[in-house]
């Protein structure tokens, strides 16, 4: 990979303005590396390669809750090697995958496989075991046995846990391992079949619609079940108004409640659906402009507590068929910082230091991950940004192995320039 | 000898309760009673002939609905020792099967005047239900998820024979507790005690809330281990783990399972019980199961002891008397 490369034993990042999201300061220095650790000025001798940072902004590197790399079993699509290489051009070091692979991360041999398998690649990837047996919702897998072995936290991926018995035992024998709870949101039996959001677009379109209380009345169960419990849940990819208000209403009263929002549903609403585009079929859907704009309110009024990008590589035959045939999902690591640069910073409210917690510290204090990275002897997982720049996402961006992304053509504002991690240098420029 | 004396004083032996459906509410004085009289009939059954006559004209009907091998053989057997006339009736065999209900069941069979009826049925509160209809005294010998006072008298008797008393003993309960009848017995009885008690199994087969009945929850077996005097380790049913609620014998062994290796890194030797049958290898580890600190098969002998004090002291306060 010609973008990505083994760092040089001395680096200096010179005159970029520095965003510590943990010490919650911003200030203008340099940042040592030696041996792909973070150090001081004095350890460096006077052959460091320098990359000039004016202009540029220097920060943790980010970390992505919610990715398909779809290995073992469809490595056609993505593999943890690809899907590494989309990561660090997206200025991820740090990735949750999800464990619907084939055959799925439901026990603690695949989970040691992954964790193993990771080492050889730029990024750390953490993988997220199933709650229960081949995500069939039927019976718990061995989520301790898979803890021990480095599961972060627990998830059927995108087949949500319909039976609500089922998700109270998960619940409950997760706290065994006080370890999170991650249920796609939808009520089968309400989102029926529905290709894209119900609505006037849906009706336009005359595709089937899936209502928003199939993700908000499964959100109320969920969260119910949790404080009940007192388990910690985490609601993944929140699309609509209805989601945010019962995010909103429990969070008042317990704090063991976390949720994301995907990129996507903060960029597109249901009328970029027109021309039927099947990369924007995703689960749950692009909503109505009104979702988008509460969602980046929601975003602000931190009732979301972070971005996942909800990585969903696909072949390129299951979105080029029509759209009741097309498989759900879109890639999202690499136009992730430019999408929600744009659509939160740029045309929204909100400064870039607050995106840039909601790319580093807050995911990783939901997984638990360390977050004093600019600390010396710590290894250098750092991103350098520049925010104000606009370009337009190509194929030639996409690092995945699959290319299922509707910002193709699209002109963002904001791109990762270097992403730093584990040793590696990913530039942007070659 | 000293069984006739023990007939003598009967009258300062009255309990309080006719039948014995539970041990909820049960008075401490009266597990007192039943368990000093179970050690004079454990004596009983260390001497070479092991009967006395003292229920000669009692007649007890042993009601199982519910499939049992080791409760039915030990209350058979105490019967036995005390010279009591029984009959046998298993759900498999019975006119229940000819869609008879309970209740006449039931009460064609006291109509062939008996005394005592020991019943193990799978639905909880039936013993209480038979109650309401027949008038014959009631040994509730297991009640679906609910409770099963004999076994934890007998785990009591156990204990204090190792012990000495259960005052301020510290008795960790390991398994499923949301569907054992012996947890739930034993909490009442312990906690009546004087006993401490911790549980400590999965969270999802917990109760929730089960903290109101004074009971203690920990999640981490070898701090339970540390703290505990004595295990009660229950078995865990393989039809739990057909629900799910169990991912499987391995995860459970590793979180749970009480293990050689966790016995020997606890430096205190803690007494291990189990009520049976056992799941080697799962809940309990076969060389833990057969070491000097596991008291299980004391446990079954205390059985035949503690069944026998019981029917003593419930039915044979007026032997051979005429039921209506």
């Amino acid at each position: 990979m010609k973008n990505i490369k083994k760092i040089e034993e001395e680096l200096i990042l010179r005159n970029g303005k520095i965003i510590d999201p943990f010490n919650k300061k911003s200030f203008y220095d340099d940042v040592y590396i030696k041996n792909g650790k973070i150090t001081n000025a004095k350890s460096i001798s006077g052959r460091a390669r320098i990359i000039d940072c004016k202009g540029k902004v220097i920060t943790h590197g980010f970390c992505d809750l919610r990715s398909h790399f779809c290995e073992p079993g469809k490595e056609d699509v993505e593999s943890l090697e690809t899907g590494s290489n989309a990561a660090m051009a997206g200025g991820f070091t740090r990735v949750c995958v999800m464990p619907n692979t084939s055959p799925p991360l439901d026990n603690p041999e695949l989970i040691n496989f992954i964790i193993n398998k990771a080492e050889n690649y730029p990024i750390n990837i953490h993988p997220i075991g199933a709650v229960t047996k081949m995500l069939k919702g039927k019976s718990l897998a061995e989520m301790s046995l898979m803890f021990e072995q480095g599961a972060v936290a627990f998830s059927d991926d995108d087949l949500p846990i319909q039976d609500g018995t089922m998700m109270r035992i998960a619940l409950d024998y997760a706290r065994l391992n006080n370890v999170t709870i991650i249920n796609h949101a939808e009520d089968k039996y309400l989102s029926s079949d529905g290709q894209i959001n119900e609505g006037y677009i849906s009706n336009t379109l005359g595709l089937k619609g899936n209502p928003d209380l199939a993700e908000s009345i499964m959100i109320h169960r969920d969260l119910q079940l949790a404080t009940f419990l007192n388990s910690k849940i985490h609601v993944p990819h929140v699309s609509s108004i209805k989601s945010i208000k019962e995010i909103e209403s429990f969070k008042k009263n317990n704090k063991n409640i976390t949720a994301e929002v995907a990129p996507h549903h903060l960029y597109f609403n249901d009328e970029a659906l027109l021309s039927y585009d099947t990369n924007l079929k995703v689960r749950p859907p692009i909503r109505t402009e009104l979702d988008r704009k509460a969602l980046i309110k929601a975003v602000e009024d931190e009732i979301i507590d972070c971005i996942a990008t909800d990585h969903t590589p696909q072949r390129i035959e299951e979105k080029e068929t029509t759209f009741d045939l097309a498989s759900f999902g879109m890639i999202g690591l690499e136009s992730c910082f430019g999408a929600v640069n744009k659509s939160l910073v740029i045309e929204g409210n909100l400064k870039l230091e607050q995106l840039i917690n909601l790319l580093t510290i807050n995911p990783r204090k939901i997984m638990g991950f360390n977050s004093d990275l600019l600390a010396e002897n710590k290894i250098a997982e750092l991103v350098i940004l520049d925010p104000l720049k606009k370009w337009t996402f190509e194929l030639g961006d996409i690092f995945s192995k699959s290319f299922n992304s509707p910002f193709i053509n699209q002109e963002l504002i904001g791109k990762v320039d270097y992403t730093i991690s584990k040793g590696y240098i990913f530039s942007s420029q070659n | 000898m000293v069984l006739t004396v023990y007939t003598l004083f009967q009258w300062m032996l009255k309990l309080k309760n006719k039948h014995l459906l539970g041990l909820k509410d049960f008075p401490r004085e009266d597990i007192h009673t039943i368990l000093d009289m179970a050690f004079k009939f454990r004596e009983v059954l260390d001497r070479p002939i092991k009967k006395v006559p003292s229920l000669q004209g009692v007649t007890v009907v042993n009601l199982f609905f519910e499939n049992s091998t080791r409760t039915r053989i030990s209350f058979e057997l105490a019967q036995k020792r005390l010279s009591c006339d029984t009959v046998n009736f298993s759900a498999s065999s019975s006119s229940l099967k000819k869609g008879e209900s309970f209740k006449d069941t039931s009460q064609n069979i006291e109509a062939m005047k008996i005394d005592a009826v020991v019943m193990r049925h799978p639905t909880p509160g039936a013993p209480m239900h038979l109650s309401k209809f027949i008038d014959a005294v009631i040994i509730n010998a297991g009640d679906g998820t609910h409770e099963h006072p004999t076994q934890a008298i007998l785990d009591m008797m156990s204990l204090k024979e190792v012990f000495g008393t259960l005052n301020k003993l510290k008795i960790g309960i390991i398994g499923d507790i949301a569907h054992s009848r012996v947890a739930l017995s034993n909490i009442y009885g312990l906690k009546a005690m004087g006993a401490e008690v911790t549980l400590c199994g999965p969270p999802n087969l917990i109760p929730k809330n089960i903290e109101d009945m004074g009971v203690k929850i920990n999640y981490n077996i070898d701090e339970v281990m540390d703290w505990a005097d004595a295990l009660n380790v229950l078995r865990i049913q393989r039809e739990r783990m057909g629900l799910g609620l169990i991912p499987s014998n391995r995860e459970y062994r590793s979180k749970f399972g009480i293990t050689k290796k966790r016995i020997l890194n606890h430096k205190k030797e803690i007494i291990i019980m189990h009520p049976g049958p056992i799941n080697r290898g799962v809940e309990i580890d076969s060389v833990v199961a057969d070491s000097d600190q596991a008291i299980i098969l004391d446990q079954v002998l205390n059985g035949v002891a503690s069944r026998m004090a019981i029917l003593y002291l419930f039915c044979g306060e007026s032997p051979g008397k005429d039921t209506k």
